[in-house]
């Protein structure tokens, strides 16, 4: 017992003292402890700040959680904060509808052109491609809502609400009640223009992660660039490309600037595409200064923004697990 | 063994044509919206409201110009930049030199992920909240610290996308020689990573300068330039909607030269920051 | 992707450097004035061989050579590749399959290749083998579909193995019996010629050896054109020899002409260097 303390004291005293000789490397050890555990702790705060986000926004909004059933609160329609009236129903189908347009409309042609970037087209097409989407993406939303302003809701208004009128009328969906082109549709097409490049450049970093072999090997037995994109490229990055649309969906729940200045605001559930809606980035946005006079209001407020934190962070965790999973290292 | 007349050929050459139709919307899209803002905000684009701040009047249509706007912008993203610049760089450096590819650096990387996703609305809200909590008022310095919080997110994830490529080869020389990790991390990690550093940085600055939702209710508006960081701020993405906001023509005209202001600052950065990396990636290790 | 000039569609039998002249032999692929291009490098030059039908020929040579992309330009896979040129003529049959309205699939379903490294598509071992047989539509009904698939697997010696099996994911056989596996599929869809390169480097020795009995006793049907860097396996297997250096052809002809008495003095170095 005694020997093994001793050998163990002497290996101390070698490890501390034999390198005396050169007191660089001891120190250098040093700074090196020291500044992993300075790093380590930095890398915890992404997490420390979702957990802080959260809570935050659940204790603002626990006041009116506790107020009202979660039926009055989530399935009411009147919205009346000085009469005490909170019913989000409209805002969160005005959020609903205003997204579903957007991937719906966005989903087919960047696919189309994910696909076409990685199957078809030349490394030039591909060269000048990114810049493009780089450029897409850069652009601020508030530009994005003046574009939409300025071309979208005049189209929609002079052009797509008349054709609509004129063809699809006895549709609801597309029936055409209102005078202005203040619409989800608006809202959509502008939305679809922003997620555009995202949905491009994941299903395009997806679509690459399928080998060559496999597409020589189909087209090796005479199949066209298409029965092999069918048959074989497609049915492997499937799960990629779901969990890449529900990630852009969960990017355009959020989106408030853009949406905001076409959506119409008014808060009323959309029964066609061509009604004005309120989504709850709006709502928000619009009515957080004059919250702090109506008591709850700041509550109500707040809770608006956990649901949509809440059904934001599930799709976000989701996708991004699956696109990891499918991405590996390449995860842009 | 000639014509190609089958059904799946002209199947092909169909969704080959949808394919190349959805590209050139995509690519058209980009050039639509520049060329918007471009015509209706260049009329009004003058001198003087890029030099002048808004006099009396200006949002019923008197004189004066959105310097404030701009400045407030430049500062904000600037300071939001640099405050997410000293915690992204270690983040993103002990991301790659410790952890790799290791359970707690996919953990960290998913919080990152999520981060990024939260709108920055909701930031906003948060940042409110914390600043009536600690009795700050909206100001230059609230806007930066929540700017900042949405642009770490974005930071990192960029630095970590350049740092993750790099060749693993240099790192073992460096180790090679002796270096500790946190030598190799400094001298030869931040040096080979110096484009896409910079890169990351400019991406951050720009989704910073362009966002409305987080600074709405953190760095308050003014009608003067930014002179200290407690003091609300103008900034150009509220500078744009406040003016379109208004019943007036030339003010919303107005609104428009903001929007191209705006526009022109954030095509500098994205387009700058593609040519600094293109110079400096002439000495970086493929 | 890649930019044809027209060959020169000159009728003078092809050249054989150093040759005996024809004689006898039946030709499947005359190939013409065969250039090809990476860019700016070009890879092959002024190609003009014959490969005869119904008999191995092993394109050999040191690394670097052109032999792979030789092989490629005979299924029209070098386009595949981004910034790829090719001029000349390459006919199958007298038939130039780079002539401008010739359909490629066509051209890939009678010229078949057995790539380097097994393939085997994301399916079922059965599912592998229908593959080619689907996309060209080439059987009835179920039945025959299934009747096809197992006389192809028999043809690769793969029945025996699997035939218990057929719906298991095709990534569960071993690499050897992946390969076969890519040879089943490949001949279901009834090619004349069968192009590998280098189609047993992958696998271990004795999947090898018995991928190339399978191919030798194909070729009573198949034309079979090999690419091999081993000249051990080139004198196993060949008939007919073309040997290539630096994008060009030095010497070709029958096997055992070249092998016991090279006419050219880089033949004769590459033979005895490999020793």
């Amino acid at each position: 017992m005694n020997r093994q303390v001793q050998f163990e004291i002497n290996k101390t005293n070698l490890e501390t003292e034999g390198r005396q000789s050169r007191p660089s490397v001891v120190a250098r050890n040093k700074q090196n402890l020291l500044a992993r555990r300075t790093f380590f702790g930095v890398t915890l705060l992404p997490m420390i700040l979702i957990g802080v986000v959260m809570i935050i926004l659940i204790v603002r909004s626990w006041p009116i959680l506790i107020a009202y059933s979660p039926r009055d609160l989530f399935l009411g329609s009147t919205w009346r904060p000085d009469s005490g009236l909170f019913g989000f129903w409209p805002y969160i189908m005005g959020t609903f509808w205003v997204t579903l347009v957007g991937v719906l409309l966005a989903v087919p042609p960047c696919l189309l052109t994910a696909l076409y970037l990685s199957e078809y087209s030349h490394a030039f097409t591909r060269s000048i491609a990114k810049p493009i989407l780089d450029l897409l993406a850069a652009i601020p939303p508030v530009v994005y809502g003046v574009w939409g302003l300025l071309a979208v809701v005049p189209f929609v208004e002079g052009v797509l609400a008349p054709a609509s009128k004129r063809w699809l009328n006895s549709i609801p969906i597309f029936a055409v009640n209102q005078p202005t082109g203040f619409s989800i549709l608006a809202g959509g097409i502008v939305l679809a223009v922003m997620i555009a490049p995202l949905i491009i450049s994941v299903v395009y970093e997806i679509l690459r992660t399928v080998p060559e072999d496999l597409r020589h090997a189909s087209l090796a037995v005479g199949a066209t660039q298409w029965q092999t994109i069918r048959q074989v490229v497609i049915p492997r990055v499937i799960p990629g490309m779901v969990a890449a649309i529900v990630l852009a969906a969960s990017r355009a729940l959020g989106e408030t600037m853009a949406v905001l200045m076409v959506v119409g605001n008014v808060a009323q559930v959309p029964k066609s595409i061509f009604d004005a809606g309120y989504p709850l980035p709006a709502l928000i946005a619009n009515n957080y200064g004059d919250m702090m006079s109506i008591p709850l209001y700041d509550a109500a407020l707040l809770c608006a923004a956990l649901i949509l934190l809440i059904v934001i962070l599930v799709f976000n965790i989701l996708s991004t697990l699956v696109l990891q999973r499918v991405l590996g290292k390449n995860w842009a | 063994m000639k014509k190609r007349w089958q059904r799946r050929h002209i199947l092909e050459a169909f969704v080959k044509g949808l394919m190349v139709i959805s590209f050139l919307v995509v690519a058209g899209g980009l050039g639509a919206i520049l060329w918007t803002i471009l015509a209706n905000g260049f009329p009004a684009l003058t001198w003087e409201m890029v030099s002048q701040v808004p006099q009396g009047g200006f949002y019923l249509g008197k004189g004066g110009g959105v310097l404030n706007a701009i400045l407030g912008s430049l500062y904000l993203a600037g300071g939001g930049t640099l405050l997410a610049l000293i915690f992204s760089l270690p983040i993103a450096l002990y991301l790659e030199t410790y952890l790799g590819d290791s359970d707690w650096g996919q953990y960290v990387r998913l919080s990152l992920d999520v981060l990024w996703g939260i709108p920055t609305i909701v930031y906003g809200v948060f940042g409110f909240t914390l600043m009536l909590a600690i009795g700050m008022r909206a100001s230059l310095l609230a806007g930066i610290i929540v700017l900042s919080l949405v642009e770490l997110p974005i930071m990192v994830r960029a630095m970590d996308e350049v740092i993750r490529r790099m060749p693993g080869d240099l790192e073992q020389a460096a180790f090679a020689l002796g270096s500790t990790k946190l030598e190799v991390a400094i001298r030869v990690v931040v040096r080979q990573m110096l484009p896409g550093i910079i890169t990351a940085i400019l991406l951050a600055f720009g989704r910073g300068i362009g966002d409305a939702a987080s600074v709405l209710f953190t760095a308050g508006y003014t009608d003067r330039l930014p002179t200290s960081l407690m003091q609300p701020t103008a900034s150009l993405p509220l500078a744009v909607f406040f003016q379109l906001g208004t019943p007036y023509p030339v003010v919303q005209q107005r609104g428009y030269a903001s929007a191209l202001i705006l526009t022109i600052i954030v095509l500098i950065i994205s387009i700058g920051s593609r040519l600094i990396s293109a110079r400096l990636n002439k000495y970086t290790v493929k | 992707m890649n930019t044809r000039k027209p060959g020169n569609k000159s009728n003078s039998p092809a050249r054989k450097p150093g040759n005996s002249g024809p004689g006898n032999m039946d030709v499947h692929i005359r190939v013409h004035d065969l250039n090809a291009f990476y860019g700016k490098v070009q890879a092959l030059k002024n190609i003009n061989i014959e490969i005869p039908k119904r008999q191995v020929t092993v394109i050999m040579g040191p690394s670097g050579c052109g032999k792979s992309t030789l092989l490629k330009s005979l299924n029209r896979f070098l386009e595949l590749t981004d910034d790829t040129r090719i001029s000349g003529q390459v006919l199958v049959d007298e038939q130039d399959i780079y002539e401008r309205d010739v359909d490629v699939t066509e051209v890939r379903k009678r010229v078949g290749l057995l790539a380097q490294r097994p393939s085997p598509l994301p399916m079922s071992i059965y599912e592998n083998v229908a593959y080619g047989m689907h996309i060209h539509q080439m059987r009835k009904d179920r039945a025959d579909y299934k009747k096809a698939v197992r006389h192809y697997l028999e043809i690769a010696g793969l029945w025996d193995e699997v035939g218990d099996r057929l719906h298991d994911p095709a990534t569960s056989l071993s690499i050897g019996q992946q390969q076969r596996l890519c040879l089943a599929r490949g001949l279901a869809v009834e090619p004349e010629i069968i192009l590998g390169d280098e189609p047993t480097s992958a696998l271990d020795p004795i999947s090898a050896l018995n991928v190339e009995k399978r191919l030798l006793d194909l070729k009573q049907q198949y034309t079979i054109v090999i690419v091999t860097h081993t000249l051990r396996q080139a004198k196993r297997l060949a008939d007919y020899v073309i040997y290539m250096y630096l994008g060009e052809v030095v010497e070709a002809g029958p096997a055992h002409e070249v092998f016991t008495n090279p006419q050219h003095q880089r033949t004769r170095a590459y033979l005895e260097g490999q020793f």
